[in-house]
């Protein structure tokens, strides 16, 4: 169906599921519109780990480990998400490894995050 | 030459100049290199923990419609450029994004066809460099230029609404003269000027070695359509032409909210060349029948566009960035012109702003640029030859149909095809795929084939 747009990436409605836990994965996501969750799923049911809005990342883990997804991330209410390739990303950060900064920086501001919950 | 003439010019060249806290960077032009480059280097010093001040001189109203903040442009942005500003944390805003572009219709006249983009998504936008053509009334949307100045601003760089009409140096920085602005000393000098050939004389006035970029004419127009009409006629498609008319390498029709922006890129585009594409059926059958092209048209211009990029464009305290020292031949110039920045900010902030800190870390990113600019020379040859012979072309037309048309299969020469057009990839990429016995084999097989129909 034709859609005019004004948002880059693919539109996910309510509680599409982007991202399944388990499955493999090449990819990094960018939030371009929205809010989408992230969530682990045990034997027992599912918890939420995280929300994550607009500029922000998922699937980063998939850039350096060859292993499965680690959790499921849906869509809460429309959101729009772009697509980064993993062979495209390193090819530019083997051009300009300070493209990796702000990936770090987040992924440090994650682990802060996790030790925090973890110490309560 | 005596010791200390020798020990002197030693000195000069190894002296240390650098910048440090307190440092006074202006940044001549605040197009996207000007942007670019304030926002890396602000963000690399707050990095090392340096406290530096950036002031963005630039005369442009990015909030206004018309000439008055317009720097003439196709107005594409690029899947990299979309998906490396994603991952520096820059996502375009709606209100910046005329459209979202997820395929090219390419044009021959021996048919049309459909390339959609990979992944399904829209992975291009369409973006206004100002506020619109002359007479645009809508305000719900921003300048992509004006957008990228007011990031930079959220960072706390200054930003002062004037010429620059002098540069003077001095043993300890550059004096910048603008028009009611007092002059001000800085350490570094960033000059983002464009094409602009009083601008760039100034940087030759301190800097004589710097040889200004070779350009050639181009031209870009406006049609005015209702939105619904460009959703009929356009879609989200941007139509690129390979007509075989003279001095055209390359024509394309960008959609946006509610105009058509027409683009001609060959060598030196006139209002002759420019009749004889819109004459075309192919160009006329992209819009509604019966309407006169030249009612539409809201806005033209010719502008010119790199061909060769600058030699020298660095000197002690002085850098040149974006189309000023070098950009994509045809393609993706603000792609080019976030390579350059980041490159410029990187040396200026973790290596030093000497004239052997740019040779030495900021020459090899342009001299990359160049290298592929001639491959791309390279491929515009071959997609001219192709342009000219009428066989080739349906050979063409009849390979993309036929990878269109295989849902699973590796679609080669579609994505070859997507990335010249629309500057996704390096033109040595394109080339090396375009290597592929495959591309070559199914191409060869479906010209073949044409002769016998
Ligand atoms: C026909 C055409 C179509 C194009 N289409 C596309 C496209 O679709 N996508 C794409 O990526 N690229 C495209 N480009 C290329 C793109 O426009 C340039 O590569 C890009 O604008 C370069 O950015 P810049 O910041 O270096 O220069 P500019 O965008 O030219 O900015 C220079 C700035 O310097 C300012 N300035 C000039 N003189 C002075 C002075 N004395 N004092 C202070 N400020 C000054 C100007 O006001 C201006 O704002 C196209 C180019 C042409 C000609």
């Amino acid at each position: 169906m034709f859609r005019r747009n004004n948002t880059l990436g693919h539109l996910y409605k309510d509680g599409e599921i982007i991202i399944k836990q388990g499955t493999p994965g090449n990819c990094l996501y960018v939030i371009q519109k929205g809010t989408v969750e992230v969530i682990k799923e045990n034997d027992g049911g599912e918890i939420k780990v995280a929300e994550l809005n607009e500029k922000d990342f998922f699937g980063e883990m998939a850039l350096f480990e060859k292993d499965l997804r680690s959790c499921t991330v849906k869509a809460k209410g429309n959101a729009t998400v772009l697509t980064l390739d993993k062979r495209s990303l390193y090819k530019t950060i083997q051009n300009d490894p300070s493209l990796a900064f702000r990936l770090l920086e987040k992924m440090s501001n994650r682990l802060r995050e996790t030790d925090q919950k973890l110490a309560y | 030459m005596g010791d200390n003439t020798f020990a002197k010019l030693v000195n000069a060249s190894t002296r240390n100049l650098e910048i440090t806290d307190g440092s006074n960077i202006a940044v001549i032009g605040g197009g996207p290199a000007g942007s670019f480059f304030s926002y890396f280097a602000i963000d690399f010093a707050r990095i090392i923990d340096l406290n530096i001040n950036i002031d963005i001189i630039e005369p442009k109203y990015f909030d206004k419609a018309g000439p008055t903040g317009c720097n003439h442009c196709g107005g594409i942005i690029s899947e990299t450029l979309v998906q490396n500003l994603s991952a520096e944390g820059i996502v375009l805003p709606s209100r910046v994004i005329r459209r979202g572009i997820e395929s090219y219709t390419i044009h021959l006249e021996t048919g049309s066809a459909v390339i959609e983009t990979p992944l399904n998504e829209q992975r291009i936008a369409s973006v206004f460099r100002g506020l619109g053509p002359k007479g645009e009334e809508n305000s719900n949307f921003e300048s992509f230029d004006g957008y990228l100045l007011s990031l930079c601003k959220e960072k706390g760089i200054n930003l002062i609404n004037a010429r620059v009409k002098e540069l003077e140096r001095h043993e300890d920085g550059i004096v910048v003269k603008c028009t009611g602005v007092p002059d001000k000393k800085y350490d570094l000098v960033v000059g983002s000027v464009g094409l602009n050939p009083g601008a760039l004389s100034l940087f030759k006035n301190i800097n004589p070695s710097y040889i200004i970029p070779k350009t050639t004419k181009t031209h870009i127009c406006e049609f005015y359509m209702a939105d619904t009409d460009i959703d009929k006629y356009f879609g989200n498609s941007m139509h690129v032409f390979l007509l075989n008319l003279p001095n055209i390498k390359f024509g394309a029709l960008i959609p946006k909210s509610n105009y058509v922006t027409m683009v001609l890129l060959g060598d030196q585009i006139d209002s002759k060349v420019v009749d004889s594409f819109l004459g075309s059926k192919e160009v006329k059958g992209c819009f509604p029948k019966n309407v006169e092209l030249k009612t539409l048209m809201h806005c033209h211009c010719f502008p010119a566009i790199n061909i060769e990029g600058a030699k020298s464009a660095y000197d002690d305290r002085i850098i040149l960035i974006g189309d000023s020292a070098t950009s994509k031949l045809y393609k993706n110039g603000i792609g080019a012109a976030y390579i350059t920045s980041k490159a410029a900010a990187r040396t200026a902030i973790f290596q030093g702003i000497s004239k052997n800190d740019f040779q030495n870390h900021y020459q090899k990113i342009c001299k990359k640029l160049e290298t592929d600019n001639n491959i791309g020379k390279f491929i515009f040859g071959v997609t001219s030859f192709i342009q000219k012979s009428e066989l080739l072309k349906k050979g063409l037309h009849a390979t993309i149909l036929d990878e269109q048309n295989k849902i699973n299969d590796k679609r080669r020469l579609s994505s070859i095809l997507w990335d010249t057009f629309t500057g996704s990839a390096p033109y040595s990429s394109i080339l090396q795929r375009g290597l592929d016995p495959r591309v070559g084999a199914s191409f060869i097989w479906n010209t073949i084939k044409q002769t016998f129909t």
